[in-house]
């Protein structure tokens, strides 16, 4: 496994009936780096998520993970590499512990209290909060809680779903941080969506920006303060100070 | 009871009708064909099991059990219209009732092999099965719908089908089982079972009635549980395809009805 890039997307489309979601992206993630994919809302970014992660299948063209076909790994080994922290960081019913024991339980295995509460403390959060009701979280603590569950399984590969959406300026940081770092530590590839694009520029190795489901450019990072594409131009215009 | 008596029973048809006239609640025309169908139906089953009876021939046993089969069939599947292959799974649902049912009861010699016996026990199975089978389509279809997220949530962190719909599947099969739990507290507190009931007039001994409405009371327990359970387990594989990913519902599952 040591091919160059962990995801490789060669004419990719994904169409929800008569409607194109996906259209035709070819484009790679490379290993062990980090990419900012970026957009405006309904382009696609989500649905890209979801096809690397084998929540659905692309109606056209094939994703490679690691250079092999996403089609030939076993669904529940894949996406346990392939890990997801969702957009809108779902909750089962119940308690923090519940939830971030879940990827555990779903392999027959159980995650000890004292595992978790070392989750809770990596994405900054309290230890207390292991007990509390899900419900009773705040919209930042939850999308921490979300990202600390995508954790357990320890995936290569980590999608990370407008984590900092709902995130003060400190917090922000603190993820900000922890990404670097799960980056650097463990030479996880990461991939996240953000809407900020000074986010995307300082935290990314690379970046993608997408539109209206097409891949409109990919590169290092630096490629947003000085986009040659004319769409890439308005999108990024008056989001750098 | 003559005809010329059941028909001045037509009265209390006449006292809904008024009522819903006067009322303007717009149910005459229902009421009427209610009545009619009520009055063709039952009446053709009573000649056609004056006749099985009669026969003693086990064939017409075995097509009247196939008659209930396929008019419960057609009735519940409407409900489960958004699962694949929804009619042959309540088929063998009701299929698997009916031999496990009548397998004990005969087996064990609890009721003789008699088509008087067979016929009127395998319909108020049926019957309640049907039931059940609507409760279950229409509680199992709407938690499905209301758990989409959960359930691609479960399935994104590396869990099965089976993990991923294993709340949905409990939830709707302990919600269609609480109905004839529940009227099996009260039962005969507020109202006689109606086939005791029916004993008790005839002239039955009624601690013999009673006898025989509990044996129909833990059969119905039985069908309620096994409806639930074997068409949950035969319905929700239908919701994944082979990449475990949920499969897109055809937007037809509510039924025109
Ligand atoms: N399950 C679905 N069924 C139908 N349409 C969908 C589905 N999921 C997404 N879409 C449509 O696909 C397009 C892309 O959606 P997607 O969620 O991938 O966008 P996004 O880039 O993540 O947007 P945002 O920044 O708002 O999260 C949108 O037009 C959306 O309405
Ligand atoms: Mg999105």
């Amino acid at each position: 496994m040591n091919t160059e890039y962990a995801i490789e997307l060669e004419n990719v489309s994904y169409s929800d009936g008569p409607l194109k979601i996906i259209k035709n992206v070819s484009g790679s993630f490379r290993k062990g780096k980090i990419t900012s994919l970026v957009g405006p809302s309904g382009a696609g970014k989500t649905t890209l998520f979801r096809l690397c992660n084998g929540l659905i299948s692309p109606t056209h063209g094939t994703i490679s993970i690691y250079s092999k076909n996403i089609q030939e790994y076993e669904p529940t080994k894949l996406r346990r590499n392939v890990g997801l922290a969702l957009q809108n960081a779902t909750m089962l019913q119940g308690t923090v512990y519940k939830n971030l024991q879940l990827p555990r339980s779903l392999a027959g295995e159980t995650l000890t209290e004292d595992e978790a509460a070392d989750l809770l403390t990596k994405v900054s959060l309290d230890k207390d909060l292991l007990k509390r009701n899900v419900g009773d979280l705040s919209g930042g603590q939850r999308q921490k809680v979300s990202i600390a569950r995508t954790l357990v399984n320890q995936p290569e590969i980590l999608l990370l779903d407008e984590i900092t959406s709902s995130l003060d300026r400190v917090s922000t940081n603190d993820i900000e941080n922890l990404i670097e770092k799960i980056n650097k530590e463990n030479g996880v590839t990461i991939i996240w969506i953000t809407h900020n694009l000074n986010q995307a520029t300082q935290i990314g190795d690379d970046t993608w920006v997408m539109m209206n489901g097409e891949l409109i450019e990919s590169g290092p990072s630096s490629l947003l303060k000085n986009p040659e594409n004319e769409k890439v131009k308005q999108f990024a215009k008056g989001d750098f100070i | 009871m003559s005809f010329l008596t059941l028909s001045l029973a037509l009265v209390f048809v006449l006292i809904p009708l008024i009522l819903t006239k006067t009322l303007n609640l717009g149910l005459g025309k229902d009421t009427i064909i209610a009545t009619i169908r009520s009055i063709i139906q039952l009446l053709a089953v009573g000649y056609i099991l004056t006749f099985v009876f009669e026969s003693e021939n086990l064939i017409y046993i075995f097509l009247m059990v196939v008659l209930m089969i396929t008019a419960a069939t057609h009735n519940a599947r409407k409900k489960g219209a958004s699962i694949q292959g929804i009619t042959w799974k309540l088929v063998l649902t009701f299929i698997i009732i009916e031999i496990v049912t009548q397998g004990i009861l005969i087996g064990f010699k609890i009721t003789p092999a008699e088509a008087q016996y067979i016929i009127p026990i395998s319909g108020m199975l049926i019957g309640n099965s049907m039931v059940l089978s609507i409760l279950f389509l229409n509680r199992f279809t709407a938690e499905i719908e209301a758990r989409k997220e959960e359930t691609e949530l479960i399935l994104s962190l590396g869990g099965t089908p089976k993990q991923a719909i294993h709340h949905s599947l409990i939830t709707s099969i302990k919600a269609s089982m609480i109905p004839t739990i529940e009227s099996q507290k009260t039962i005969g507190l507020v109202q006689l079972p109606g086939m005791m009931s029916g004993q008790i007039i005839a002239g039955a001994d009624p601690v013999q009635a009673v006898q025989f409405q509990l044996l129909i009371l833990f059969l119905l327990l039985t069908t309620a549980a096994v409806t639930s359970i074997i068409l949950g387990f035969l319905s929700y594989p239908t919701l994944f395809n082979s990449r475990m990913q949920l499969v897109k519902w055809p937007d037809k599952n509510n039924d025109p009805a």
